[in-house]
């Protein structure tokens, strides 16, 4: 696999009811701004992979209507990949892997999802999971994060502990976001209000959720030797991979994820970190839901496993800490479903790019960027940096 | 500017089939049995029954009755209505049924939800739960009511 970097990124203004666009539209937004950072004019993208989650936005098969958005019209290559909220770093690693294959020189990953044009989402939801075993108990993404908070609390055996931690989390990204003119909710959130907040699955509550979103990215992927013709702006991509798990819930110990950390090692190996805690200057873990951003910790080495909330207390994942973990105010601020992995791998890259504005973490040479998507089930990892290398350990 | 809008509405009916594997598994709820189906390589007994083990990609062999008691190994409690779903509040729970390896998702019954503050003292994971049987059966994943504690 030939080196590959990203050399553009774009995220749409994201926000409950984007009124002002239609769906190809708020694509463009984001299509509009990654081509202008990277310099491009769209006839230079020699391929597109798109994804959403289609159902969401009550449009079957929207790369058809959003063509127009990423330059279907001037007869490129198209492709599309959907893993419910892993698309948007699935999409992100097939960009990657056809820039880096020699196939293609550049690649546009592009997404958009208006989650709130939906007036009842649950409708889709309750599709989202087989109709015999567990429709009828509706356990959809909210239930399945229940399921690895109250397992959490048991395992460390201190439920008031794991508590405060979620609210932590919570606190931490709802507040950054404010930093970060591209989120959608921005109102900050204390501890204590957090605490306060009314249950919506016990033990999840309300502040511990994501909202629903209107938003899109795009992100330009380029092989090395594009990529230091167009831009000297670059995100290198040091690895990337994906990993996926059984369905069935009771297959799997919920108070762990096993299958991210797997796909962490292997992961790593490639990238040459040895001590993600010290090597990674900051991250953009999945926070569908605060009690996931604590077990990601753990999976993704930045914790020992059943100790991920003492980073939360340490305050080593604040904004202002020493690894700050979703600057950009997280899924938890801004949630476009099936663009959200995209926006992950776009917030990553511009950290390392040093282009992150009021949310950039000082001095971010390496970052990554997770998705994951289906029943707890697929995960996406990437690791970007500003060098060809990780710094040693 | 004030922008116009156009309702839109899906109303697509479906028809599943739950197969051979899954119908003789509902079937068998009727008469107030439990089967599992066990993978020749692993040996684990995999609920719900499927014709191939996920982890090993090896199709199953013998179906296995397995207990309709078992230990609570997760919960949650739904304490908002949402769309198509019951009346809160309602709990769901992973059971480990003795017998089986693998758990299987359904309704805690029989215990008092009001209390969100009190979860913990009345819903206990690592407590044995039993099956409570509908009046009728249809063979359908609700033939079990829910599973309540024992004791
Ligand atoms: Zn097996």
């Amino acid at each position: 696999m030939n080196r590959t970097a990203i050399i553009g990124v774009g995220i749409s203004r994201c926000g409950h009811r984007r009124d002002d666009v239609t769906h190809p539209e708020l694509v463009y937004e984001a299509v509009r701004e990654a081509l202008d950072m990277a310099g491009l004019w769209i006839d230079e993208v020699d391929c597109i992979v798109y994804g959403t989650m289609d159902p969401f936005d009550g449009i079957l098969a929207p790369e058809k209507w959003d063509g127009e958005a990423m330059g279907v019209g001037r007869l490129k290559p198209m492709i599309k990949v959907t893993t419910g909220g892993t698309t948007g770093m699935s999409i992100a690693l097939t960009a990657y892997t056809l820039a880096s294959s020699g196939l293609f020189d550049v690649v546009m990953a592009v997404s958009g999802q208006r989650v709130s044009e939906n007036v009842e989402a649950q409708k889709v939801l309750n599709l989202a999971v087989d109709p015999f075993h567990d429709r009828p108990f509706g356990i959809g993404a909210i239930a399945a994060a229940a399921f690895q908070a109250s397992s959490y609390m048991h395992r460390l055996g201190d439920s008031r502990r794991v508590e405060e931690a979620m609210a932590m989390v919570s606190s931490k990204n709802r507040t950054v976001a404010l930093r970060n003119p591209k989120a959608h909710l921005k109102r900050p959130l204390t501890v204590e209000e957090a605490l306060r907040s009314p249950l919506l699955i016990w033990p999840i509550k309300y502040s511990d959720s994501c909202p629903s979103s209107d938003g899109s990215a795009a992100v330009i992927f380029a092989s090395e030797r594009a990529a230091k013709r167009i831009s000297d702006r670059r995100a290198w991509v040091l690895a990337a991979d994906t990993i996926s798990d059984s369905y069935y819930w009771g297959s799997k110990d919920l108070s762990v994820w096993d299958s991210l950390a797997i796909l962490a090692r292997r992961v790593y190996k490639r990238a040459g970190i040895t001590d993600p805690r010290r090597q990674i200057d900051t991250a953009e873990l999945y926070d569908a839901f605060s009690i996931q951003e604590i077990l990601e910790y753990e999976a993704v080495g930045f914790a020992e496993k059943y100790k991920g909330t003492e980073l939360l207390f340490e305050g080593l994942t604040d904004f202002h800490g020493d690894l700050p973990v979703n600057a950009s105010g997280g899924v938890l601020s801004t949630n476009p479903i099936g663009a959200t992995g995209l926006i992950k791998t776009a917030e990553a890259a511009l950290q390392v790019m040093g282009a992150a504005g009021e949310h950039q973490v000082p001095d971010a040479q390496t970052s990554i960027a997770h998705a994951w998507g289906g029943a707890l089930q697929f995960h996406t990892l990437i690791v970007l940096s500003s060098e060809i290398g990780v710094k040693r350990p | 500017m004030s922008y116009l809008y156009i309702p839109a509405k899906w109303d697509v009916e479906f028809l599943h089939s739950a197969g051979e594997f899954t119908t003789r598994f509902l079937q068998n709820l009727k008469e107030k049995k439990i089967y599992g189906v066990r993978c020749p390589r692993c040996n684990r007994v995999l609920l719900p029954p499927r014709r191939v083990c996920d982890r090993c990609f090896v199709e199953t062999t013998d179906w296995v009755e397995v207990s309709d008691v078992g230990t609570l190994q997760s919960f949650c409690v739904v304490y908002r209505k949402f769309w198509g779903l019951p009346d809160p509040p309602y709990a769901i729970g992973v059971f480990k049924l003795d017998g089986s390896d693998e758990a299987l998702v359904h309704f805690i019954g029989g215990v008092d939800l009001t209390d969100p503050t009190k979860l913990e003292e009345v819903v206990k994971i690592g407590r044995k739960f039993r099956a409570v049987w509908a009046e009728e059966r249809r063979g359908h994943i609700l033939d079990i009511k829910y599973f309540e504690p024992m004791n």
